[in-house]
């Protein structure tokens, strides 16, 4: 090779996931190291990850961030492959033999479970297939809970994730009407007959982890009003004042949570539930329907910031006919990768792929696979672009990369018959939903099976 | 180039931005146009990943005390999403929420680093 094409050859990377992680890393490196190529792959034909399947459909304002990922993708030197799974149609290594480098950043695609008995019975989900279901993730449409045969739904967890749903669960129809919400979701929501939502967690109102945004969203709720041990919840935040004075955040959380809700009559409620770890789903005698749920009390024990849930040997008992589970998602490993079991992630330095703190030549990580399914769209984006640097630091100090034999990995594809769906064939199949969702009177109406997106083209 | 149909240098105000890079840029403000209208105007280095509608934080910058000061108190719902940024101090604000008027012309706004890679900072 002539010094001059070695000059001149783009740095070729191959993108795995195109939400956030993906999208802000490929942003970033596009601007500091503008000699760049990039193929971004995904498995579903759509782009954009939980910005599209997670974010609540009443959040419209979080979903503008699509539009720094269109302007990426339409940046000549970037390309997006829809409808190709990494470790499926295109092995990791296939990958390697084609690209300098390869950005993994497939976030985290399975459920933590509670792990315990009566966990598959019918009425109890995961926030996962729930959120799936409303936002049109073509692998939960099919998804049933009986919403129209009972009052009473419990959350497990204290996160943005369970505050989402349960805003959606109480939420007027009409609201959710004006949103991007599936049809089939609302045709399900406006029968439902829920009333009442407990969101329940393992340790105390200190230890939360939703934010002032979303807890003050639901204290807001229209027609509903707020539960809680209001004494228990003041003693805490007294107790732990060494450490809430000194974090503005948790200060300002505190506050709103100790204030509670301006609506104090109203035939629906959400109830915030401390010290309680799901032990048992309960079921109907007859049929395999959720009853009810047995907690065990716990207290806590520790450091006023490492405070542990410890069993009190007690338990309690609650009637309630829908369970959805909201304790964290779960990243997999890929074929050929390092994976630390334990943390739930690719191990990694400052977005490096490490194994047995060696780094792996070429090999780089972002987003929640990276880092944990933990942190909002600006904490991923924080941890993309420190990706970013760290490739654009390596290729500064001209580190090795990988060592590709092909460059065009098309090729494969076509003999494998795998269609990729283009950035462009994307935009065809948003203009159809965006012409769906004017006749319906919202912002847009998403297909929710791939032959129906793919039908468009 | 910038945002098209606003032409730079209209005044009558003054804002001067300091980049991450400690460079500092001196603009043209009128009545009303917000920071992250000035940094989009002027092509100066601002994120703002959800576009002005107060559900990011990207768009972060730190003002002086005295000129903090001078501004209205941010919204419940500014402060609420203050809360996430990155690197989040005192007299820190919201670019989208920021607007000019004469109180604040002159005003000093520094946009803090989006990110802090300390292998790439060579503190590692
Ligand atoms: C229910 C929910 C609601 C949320 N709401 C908000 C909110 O309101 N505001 C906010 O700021 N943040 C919100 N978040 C957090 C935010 O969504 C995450 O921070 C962010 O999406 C993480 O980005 P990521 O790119 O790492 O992962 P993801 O967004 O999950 O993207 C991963 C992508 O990889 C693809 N993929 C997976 N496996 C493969 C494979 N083998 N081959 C090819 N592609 C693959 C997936 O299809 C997906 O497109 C929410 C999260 C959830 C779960
Ligand atoms: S741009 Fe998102 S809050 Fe200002």
């Amino acid at each position: 090779m002539s010094l001059l094409t070695k000059v001149s050859a783009p740095f070729r990377l191959a993108i795995v996931g195109s939400g956030p992680a993906g999208f802000y890393t490929a942003h970033r490196l596009l601007k500091e190291w503008p000699n760049t190529t990039i193929d971004m792959f995904d498995s579903l034909p759509v782009p954009h990850g939980l910005v599209r399947f997670g974010v609540a459909p009443d959040h419209p304002e979080v979903k503008n961030v699509m539009s720094t990922f269109d302007r990426v993708a339409e940046d000549d030197r970037f390309r997006f492959l829809g409808n190709v799974t990494i470790g499926k149609n295109i092995s990791i290594k296939e990958l390697q033999n084609n690209f300098d480098a390869v950005l993994l950043s497939y976030g985290a695609s399975e459920d933590r479970k509670m792990g315990i008995l009566g966990e598959n019975t019918y009425g109890v989900e995961s926030a996962r297939s729930f959120v799936g279901w409303y936002n049109g993730h073509p692998g939960y449409r099919s998804l049933q809970l009986p919403l129209d045969d009972t009052d009473t739904a419990v959350v497990v967890g204290q996160g943005n994730v369970a505050l989402d749903i349960a805003r959606i669960l109480l939420s007027p129809i009409d609201q959710l009407r004006k949103t991007d919400i599936t049809e089939y979701a609302l045709e399900t929501l406006s029968k439902s007959r829920i009333k009442h939502v407990h969101v329940v967690g393992r340790r105390g109102p200190v230890q939360v982890s939703f934010t002032s945004k979303e807890l003050r969203e639901q204290m807001a709720l229209p027609g509903v009003k707020f539960n809680a041990n209001m004494d228990y919840i003041k003693k805490e935040i007294a107790e732990s004042q060494a450490i809430i004075s000194k974090n503005r955040p948790l200060k300002r959380l505190m506050s709103l949570l100790e204030k509670g809700s301006p609506t104090k009559v109203a035939d629906k409620s959400w109830t915030a539930q401390f010290l309680r770890s799901p032990v048992e789903v309960l079921k109907h005698a007859d049929e395999n329907r959720v009853k009810g749920i047995m907690y065990e009390i716990n207290r806590l024990e520790g450091p006023l910031d490492q405070r542990k849930a410890v069993g009190t040997g007690e338990y309690e008992s609650q009637e309630c006919g829908v369970i959805l589970t909201s304790i964290g998602y779960k990243s997999v490993p890929i074929e050929g990768i390092p994976f630390d079991t334990r943390q739930g992630r690719v191990p990694n330095k400052f977005g490096k792929i490490v194994q047995d703190d060696k780094e792996l030549d070429g090999m780089y990580t972002s987003g929640w696979l990276k880092r944990g399914p933990t942190g909002v769209i600006v904490t991923t984006m924080t941890d993309a672009y420190e990706t970013a640097d760290t490739i654009v630091d390596d290729l500064k100090n001209g580190k090795p990369m990988l060592k590709p034999t092909h460059n065009d990995i098309t090729e494969l594809l076509q003999e494998r018959h795998v269609q990729p769906i283009s950035y462009k064939d994307w935009k065809k199949i948003e203009a159809a939903e965006f012409d769906m969702g004017k006749k319906l009177g919202k912002p847009r109406e998403k297909f929710s099976n791939v032959q129906d997106m793919l039908a468009v083209l | 180039h910038g945002k098209e149909g606003i032409s730079r240098g209209d005044g009558p105000y003054t804002v001067h931005f300091i980049t991450p890079e400690g460079e500092q840029i001196d603009v043209k403000a009128t009545e009303g146009d917000s920071m992250l209208d000035l940094a989009q105007r002027y092509d100066i280095d601002l994120e703002c990943a959800c576009e002005g509608s107060l559900a990011c934080s990207t768009c972060h910058v730190i003002c002086d005390q005295d000129y903090f000061d001078r501004m209205e108190e941010p919204s419940d719902e500014e402060n609420d999403m203050l809360d996430l940024a990155f690197g989040l101090t005192e007299t820190s604000r919201l670019g989208c929420q920021v607007f000019m008027n004469k109180d604040i012309d002159d005003i000093t706004v520094r946009i803090p680093s989006a990110t802090r890679n300390l292998r790439v900072d060579g503190k590692v």
